[in-house]
């Protein structure tokens, strides 16, 4: 497990080392959606290495104590980073287009959130499909 | 006379005081219901101060299943024609006495047990108890072995037999893990009731009631004093959270 | 004389074709599994009702049929039974491969078998099959260096000592196995103590009756002597184990008639009422019959003795009879209804009140009968790389008191 996320993690530092080429159309690196937001909950440098970290623990925090706070709800990630594509629609994660699958397709490692949750925004959905009791959702 | 006055005028200081002390004792319970009526504080975590349940009069249920088809929507659950594999979180129970003829019908959910079996048979832990009394499915770390549903006494647990779509937001479910009611948790720490109670009272059956058991002043704990309820299989002693009453 | 122990040829067209034949089985079980975890369970015959289907007949049999396996080795080791000692090292070997297979079985047919690791690092330990990965795990370690006790001369000394661990363990394992289903209060057809030690005793029989298979077979293919005296022997533990089994099975549906609560469940699976007809079936038939009956009457038989043949006849009616049994055990107590309201007739839209049907899907089946064949597989190859089958049992070799 330890070998596999030093593995990923040596990926994702080569990735940000070369972040100055992400803006050169180079079709050999992945080409990553923008997000609605003008900036993460932290800097990129440190998301590219360590947002698994914080999604795992937060999860437990969420699943087992009932601590819903959004700074790094996996939901708050999605609704900023998974934008509409030209057409409106929005990408599935099974493609390039989606901005998980952009680096995950490239450094091959499988994700597993999507197969039980949901890979668009909350306003991607009618509002009378989200809870109507928490518009900011938790 | 003088000491009629006397009497009188501790009477009235008596009724006075007792008049401040009644009032203050009826607000403070309300000054208590309005708090928790609030949302839990997102970064506070649940505790066992609380313990949430559930109280159902099936006298008022007849053949309605508005309570079912709430669950349905609310947690993006779609029949696929395939009612033995299809998860099915509440259902509506007919019972009938063979001898009498009586029937009655009730809704039947995971009935959120104090000691729940499904919990301890777990081996990763998946199925779990929250501190506040909502038993839940970790969806993150089973493995997909259903053995918490050979040990639920209520057969209230699903296995999804196949990919799932068409999730909500809130409501994470996939292909190879066990799911059952969630008590609505999501809405719960918003501070709302479940969705089964609120179509339950919307339709006008009123037949639910939600609230926190170990609130002696919440509309549950009351009715329960006064009416009383029931729990399915009580022998077993799992104490669930979910009371019955008209069976 | 003393025993020698020696690998075998292996080199005959024969051989090749057996261990091919058994490994494409095993591939064939293994491609099952990778359909049913791509599309879901779906595929399967498994339903909310019944959900733990042919597959998990298959595992718990084989993984109960691992632990009786290994008694030859504890009856040498153990009780310190000399004519026994030579058969040692097949029976560690058949006990670690027969749970293997059973394993690979269970764990192939989990929802989310990619999440093993979970499984081995998240532990509630309340739940028994929590500690069951922790004995099975264990199981195979304690075995493997009994194993290696037994065949490095210089640590020969400590076999007994390990062999009483491993005879422990093998014990607490096999009652881990059978609380699986004795420590459920939900379903009729468990919430029993007597489950545990019925476990056992079916272990006794089930691995004893393999372990004879394979024996007979590994000496017969191999043109190696196996004496009477060894054959006559195992014949009597067997008819031994088999009687046991059968005072278990009373003592569980004398109790369960004595109570009212349970008649439902008994007039389901003993007279096939209530829509047990299949069960009921499949109890006396297959469960009874020919899995106690008839083993227990050609085992006894005199004019038996020691014919090979007769004694392999009852030894696979008796896993024809262990399947049923795990069959009317696990799918049976599925099948009957949970009972919510006792005495009341229940309907709904999710299965309440029916007797569940069932038909298992091919996938599950291959899966169950590709475990098997990956253990016998691994044993067929194994006795080629390394020492386990002694050079000869004959009479004369086995028997210290050997008069020609």
């Amino acid at each position: 497990m330890k070998a596999i996320t030093a593995f990923g993690s040596a990926i994702l530092v080569v990735l940000a080392l070369l972040q100055p080429l992400f803006a050169a159309d180079d079709p050999l690196l992945p080409k990553i959606p923008p997000a609605a937001g003008d900036k993460c909950v932290r800097p990129t440098d440190e998301m590219r290495v360590n947002h698994m970290k914080y999604i795992l623990h937060q999860r437990d925090l969420t699943m087992h104590k009932g601590i819903r706070t959004e700074q790094f709800s996996l939901k708050k990630c999605i609704n900023c980073h998974v934008t509409p594509k030209a057409d409106g629609s929005y990408p599935s994660v099974k493609t390039k287009e989606h901005f998980c699958a952009a680096c995950h397709q490239y450094a091959a490692v499988r994700i597993d959130c999507f197969e039980c949750h949901v890979d668009k925004p909350e306003s991607a959905f009618a509002t009378n499909e989200t809870d109507q009791v928490n518009p900011d959702g938790h | 006379m003088g000491t009629d006055n006397h009497i009188n005028q501790y009477r009235r200081t008596l009724l006075k005081g007792g008049a401040a002390v009644g009032a203050g004792l009826a607000i403070a319970p309300g000054v208590r219901l309005f708090e928790l009526a609030q949302a839990k504080p997102a970064d506070q975590p649940v505790t066992d101060a609380v313990r949430w349940g559930m109280l159902i009069d099936t006298s008022k249920c007849d053949d309605c299943s508005a309570c079912v088809e709430a669950c349905n929507k609310e947690n993006g659950i779609h029949s696929t024609g395939k009612p033995e594999t299809d998860p099915q979180w509440i259902r509506k129970l007919n019972v009938k006495d063979p001898e009498t003829g009586n029937a009655f019908s009730l809704p039947m959910m995971c009935q959120h047990c104090e000691t729940p079996p499904c919990a301890d048979v777990c081996p990763t832990g998946a199925s779990f108890r929250r501190a506040d009394g909502i038993v839940l499915v970790d969806r993150h770390i089973c493995i997909g072995c259903r053995y918490c549903m050979m040990a639920c006494p209520y057969k209230a647990r699903s296995f999804e037999h196949e990919e799932v779509e068409g999730q909500k937001p809130y409501m994470p479910r996939g292909k190879g893990t066990v799911e059952a009611c969630t008590m609505c948790v999501h809405r719960v720490d918003a501070g709302q009731s479940p969705a089964c109670v609120e179509a339950c009272n919307a339709d006008g059956h009123q037949a639910m009631v939600f609230g926190d058991l170990n609130d002696a002043n919440s509309e549950i704990a009351q009715k329960l004093k006064k009416e009383g309820g029931t729990q399915v299989r009580a022998d077993l002693r799992l104490n669930p959270g979910i009371r019955y009453q008209g069976l | 004389m003393k025993i020698r122990f020696a690998e075998i040829d292996g080199k005959s067209p024969k051989y090749w074709g057996l261990l091919i034949g058994l490994g494409l089985v095993t591939l064939v079980g293994v491609l099952a599994a990778f359909y049913m975890e791509y599309h879901g369970h779906v595929v399967t015959g498994m339903t909310n009702r019944i959900v733990w289907g042919a597959p998990h007949v298959f595992a718990v049999f084989l993984i109960v049929a691992a632990s009786g396996a290994l008694n030859v080795a504890s009856i040498a080791s153990v009780f310190g039974k000399t004519p026994y000692k030579p058969l040692s090292r097949l029976s560690g070997l058949l006990a670690i491969m027969l749970l293997a297979g059973g394993l690979m079985v269970l764990v192939l047919d989990l929802g989310r078998a990619d999440r093993l690791i979970v499984a081995m690092t998240y532990y509630n330990f309340k739940s028994i099959f929590a500690w069951n990965i922790i004995l099975y795990n264990g199981f195979f370690l304690i075995v493997g260096v009994y194993l290696w006790m037994m065949m490095e001369k210089k640590m020969n000394k400590y076999s007994k000592p390990v062999g009483v661990v491993a005879f422990t363990w093998r014990l607490i394992l096999t009652t881990g196995t059978g609380s699986i289903f004795g420590f459920l209060v939900a379903r009729q057809a468990y919430d029993a103590a007597i489950l545990a030690p019925t476990f056992i005793i079916n272990s006794f029989a089930y691995g004893l009756a393999i372990f004879l298979l394979v024996l007979f077979a590994a000496y017969a293919w191999t043109g190696r002597e196996l004496g009477d005296v060894i054959v006559v022997r195992l014949r009597k533990l067997l008819a031994v184990f088999v009687a046991s089994v059968f005072y278990f099975v009373v003592v569980f549906h004398l109790t369960n008639l004595y109570a009212t609560e349970h008649h439902d469940f008994e007039k389901f699976v003993l007279l096939g009422q209530n829509g047990g007809g299949l069960y009921a079936t499949i109890f006396w038939v297959g469960q009874m019959l020919i899995g106690v009956f008839i083993p227990f009457a050609l085992l006894v038989s005199p004019s038996t003795g020691a014919n090979k043949r007769v004694i392999s006849i009852a030894s696979a009616l008796i896993i024809v009879g262990g399947l049923c049994q795990m069959y009317v055990t696990i799918i049976g107590g599925q099948a009957f209804p949970l009972v919510l309201f006792p005495g009341m007739e229940e309907t709904s839209t999710f299965a309440d009140g029916n007797v569940a049907a069932y038909t298992p899907s091919s996938y599950e089946v291959l899966l169950g009968v590709g475990g098997m064949a990956l253990s016998i597989a691994a044993v067929t190859f194994l006795i080629k790389i390394l020492p386990f089958l002694p050079q000869s049992l004959a009479d004369s070799v086995v028997d210290p008191h050997y008069k020609g």
